[in-house]
């Protein structure tokens, strides 16, 4: 029986480019983000190939440092960083807590335009000459000497800045001012409370990012002497303030990931998730703490010993909010009801791969090591660990549990499965020699290499083909689900949220009737209109496969 | 030369077993949590699969005994690593004393060493076997990183600065180098050779390998008249800056009242920037260098000062403080 929804409430171009709706906001940016997904992966693809010989096999020297920028502008600024907060944050937060829409419909839109235009400066950037500074731009590298089209990119990150505070500022308003009667601060869904911690990095730090490439961009355009020696300036401090903000932005990149993982645990368990309290403290620690850890990517430039004793030791403690997360999950899964359905298999894949990337963080943070293994592939194995790892598999496990509720429609559950494990094992398999290629020695951002790292760099390159195709398989099914696939319903897990509680697709206004929450969350044993088998007791283990 | 253990770079230097050690320090705690984890995931994961449809989980809100023992025990053994790591960072970062001292000078995108008898290598460094051994690290455009995997140290070269490094080879060998903080379109192939030599084959390489190599110091007392350095900096102390016999090392009495010892950054900055310390009893006259002098060049005028060491201190006239230390 079709019904109006916010899908076909309005039709034509107009009716999305000027939309207010947060719903349909979240799907222009999934449109975007994936564009910019797309282009990253384009450019990582080419990174893989050209190191599978020593001598490089694909593209100049020149080129090759414009694919590894490119890649890592293209992914942090356009595509990580919004990725989950703009599209799953964008659309759910509203209907989590039973809002109509974000406080600011207007200001959400304005976020989307202002990433656009960032986002066309910097593909022009891309298109004429491309950019070699290395996503950090570090000065004076990117403010005198780099010949490629610095200005054009700097200009964009800066504009798309204000799109991350203008979000982030819309979430903390909105989570303050619009939670549904009922709908305390200790009944929010995780994804919430993670959100609301992001969102305060987005605010607090972006500005500072902003300034920094600004300064840079002064630099090279007018010779004012912020980061270059020659012009009385000094190259570290420009380290400092772009750490200030890039080191938070992981965990703008990880803290959503880490909402999505906290959602689809219980209600795949079916129970109420452990230490609800802990893992909501624990965003707000990691956002707080998170910031005052920076300098823990500079031991080796001559800082003061005092201050690299100071963000070590700091980097440690910020590692343990994390570990209490991990703990909490885990002891979530005992004694559950699980299922093995896709977005489950997304979320304990996270934790698989995180744990791996937050504990080659603590290698990295320890000072005595880092001496030997900064600015190494081991570096680089890491952070994707936690940011692929993490961040992607946190995305795409959010969009499969939240698929049916976006378009009505479920996709395919064995191929999606069989995609989930195709991207686990493609993904350890491309960056785990890395950690390897690191300790031996080899350094980041390489064109060509020592023999002697051959081995690890082909097993590295083998697996990005299978992690490669365990992206397209997702991007694939999912767009034919929105046509094919069956129906969802409006709870197919079904799950505790309120967002669950609405048609799927939802309609424009989100509720028909304004929502009173009466329960706490995911509160499985309380809930009979889930149509479950309330209070039951567990099942004897060992009754055979089913 | 590629070590025949798989997973580590050959050992030839005193950091190498430090840092390897820490490395399996590390490595034990965190394999035993990765796999403790994972292999709890992977049991309950089969143990509490779903059996009927409709069924759900039983309910455990939390436990705070348990809550406050994962965050008790992991800070602990964190704490752990950042003790251990910081003492050998500490090490790392405190230079011993009687070191052998090499300038090493980055450009895009080659190294320049020069020995202290002012023989100059590029993409080569010489050094010998048991003896501490500290580099200089100067840059001529950006920022660079001095790493060899062998001896697990690296550290940042700076435009702007000096940063220096240390370590005592233990192995005689040559070990690869690299430049491991990205620097522009060759980064890669900013890589080179050290050799680690006994000591009588590093002697005898410095004697035979001369090849017209001035002396740095006679260079730079030559740059010390060109750019009328000697018309302010007399000897004995009565012109209008002070000698700088006996400069180097000793400590330097500032207009503020501090002190300051006189190393091869102060004396690096005095030069580019002369304002931003003023030896005490002494007027701001001096001009900036600054763009005027090449990092060689400046290592030059290091090594010509430096080579002032033992002459006497003028009794007037220097900016050398009073041996007792008077504030």
């Amino acid at each position: 029986m079709p019904h109006e929804d916010y899908l076909n409430a309005e039709y034509g171009l107009r009716s999305w480019l000027l939309t207010t709706d947060h719903k349909r906001i979240a799907l222009l940016w999934l449109g975007s983000v994936t564009f910019f997904f797309f282009i990253g992966g384009l450019f990582a693809t080419m990174i893989r190939i050209h190191l599978l010989t020593p001598t490089g096999a694909l593209v100049t020297p020149e080129t090759y440092n414009k694919l590894f920028t490119m890649h890592g502008v293209a992914m942090v600024f356009f595509f990580l960083i919004p990725s989950i907060p703009a599209v799953l944050g964008n659309f759910l937060i509203p209907l989590m807590i039973g809002a109509k829409d974000l406080a600011f419909p207007k200001i959400n839109l304005l976020s989307w335009y202002i990433y656009m235009i960032g986002g066309c400066f910097v593909l022009y950037s891309f298109g004429t000459g491309g950019l070699d500074t290395g996503w950090t731009f570090y000065t004076p590298l990117s403010s005198v000497y780099s010949n490629s089209a610095v200005t054009p990119a700097v200009i964009g990150i800066f504009i798309n800045g204000f799109s991350s505070i203008l979000t982030g500022l819309n979430f903390i308003v909105t989570i303050h001012t619009m939670r549904a009667p009922g709908m305390t601060w200790f009944r929010l869904p995780l994804f919430a409370w993670a959100h609301y911690a992001t969102s305060l990095v987005m605010v607090l730090g972006t500005p500072v990012i902003a300034i920094t490439l600004l300064l840079a961009g002064l630099e090279r355009m007018f010779h004012l002497g912020f980061f270059n020696p020659a012009l009385g300036g000094d190259p570290i401090l420009f380290q400092h303030l772009f750490w200030f903000y890039s080191h938070p932005a992981v965990y703008i990149m990880v803290l959503p990931a880490m909402g999505v993982v906290s959602e689809i645990i219980p209600t795949f368990a079916r129970k109420p998730i452990f230490g609800y309290s802990f893992i909501a403290g624990s965003s707000i620690a990691i956002a707080v703490i998170g910031f005052l850890v920076w300098a823990h990517h500079m031991f080796v430039t001559g800082e003061s010993t005092y201050a690299a004793l100071t963000f070590s030791f700091l980097s440690y403690l910020v590692a343990i909010p994390s570990a209490v997360k991990v703990f909490n999950w885990t002891s979530t899964l005992y004694k559950g009801s699980i299922s093995w359905d896709t977005p489950m298999l997304y979320a304990l894949g996270f934790i698989g791969l995180f744990v791996i990337g937050g504990l080659t963080g603590l290698f990295l943070a320890c000072l005595g090591l880092d001496i030997h293994i900064h600015d190494t592939y081991f570096v680089v194995a890491h952070f994707h660990y936690i940011m692929v790892g993490g961040a992607v598999m946190g995305y795409v496990g959010g969009l499969h549990f939240w698929w049916p509720k976006i378009t009505g429609r479920l996709y395919p559950e064995a191929l999606s499965r069989a995609a989930a494990v195709t991207l686990f094992v493609g993904f350890n398999l491309t960056f785990f020699p890395q950690f390897i290629l690191g300790y031996l020695g080899m350094p980041r951002r390489y064109h060509t290499y020592p023999p002697e790292f051959q081995v690890l760099n082909v097993l590295s390159t083998a697996g990005a083909s299978i992690l490669a195709l365990g992206y397209l398989l997702p991007m694939m099914y999912l767009t034919w689900s929105m046509r094919y696939g069956k129906v969802a319903g409006q709870n197919p897990w079904p799950a505790t949220g309120l967002e669950w509680k609405t048609d799927s697709p939802p309609p424009t206004e989100n509720f028909h009737v304004t929502p009173e929450v009466t329960w706490e969350p995911y509160d499985y044993q309380n809930r009979p209109d889930l149509g479950l088998a309330a209070g039951a007791k567990p099942l004897a283990p060992a009754q055979g496969d089913d | 030369m590629q070590s025949q253990l798989p997973f580590y770079p050959e050992q030839a230097s005193n950091f190498a077993p430090q840092v390897d050690a820490l490395m399996l320090f590390i490595t034990a705690i965190c394999v035993f949590f990765a796999v403790a984890i994972t292999a709890v995931i992977v049991i309950f994961f089969f143990k509490f699969h779903r059996k009927q449809p409709n069924a759900v989980g039983i309910a455990f809100h939390g436990d705070s005994r348990l809550e406050a023992a994962w965050i008790i025990v992991p800070l602990i053994l964190a704490m752990a690593m950042f003790g251990w790591g910081a003492v050998v960072y500490v090490d790392y970062r405190h230079t011993p004393q009687d070191t052998l001292d090499v300038y090493v000078i980055a450009k895009q995108w080659m190294w320049k060493a020069q020995q202290p008898n002012g023989i100059k290598e590029i993409n080569e460094l010489h050094v010998p076997v048991g003896r501490n051994v500290r580099l200089v690290l100067a840059s001529e455009d950006v920022i660079h990183d001095f790493f060899v995997p062998a001896f697990r140290v690296k550290m940042d070269v700076v435009p702007g600065h000096y940063n220096t490094m240390w370590f005592r080879p233990t192995k005689p060998g040559r070990y690869h180098f690299f430049c491991s903080q990205y620097c522009g379109t060759n980064h890669a192939l900013m890589a080179g050779w050290v050799t680690v030599m006994e000591p009588s084959d590093y002697a005898a390489w410095l004697s035979g390998s001369s090849g017209g190599n001035a002396n740095p110091a006679v260079a730079g007392e030559k740059l010390f008249a060109e750019m009328a350095c000697i018309t302010c900096h007399l000897a004995d102390g009565a012109g209008r800056a002070p000698s700088l016999n006996g400069l180097y090392g000793s400590k330097v009495l500032l207009a503020d009242g501090s002190t300051v010892t006189a190393d091869e950054g102060y004396i690096r900055e005095s030069i580019l920037q002369p304002n931003a310390k003023i030896v005490a009893r002494y007027l701001p006259l001096m001009p900036s260098f600054q763009g005027q002098l090449t990092e060689e060049q400046i290592v030059a005028l290091i090594a010509y000062i430096k080579s002032l060491q033992s002459l006497p201190v003028p009794a007037k006239g220097a900016g050398v403080a009073p041996p007792t230390g008077k504030k």
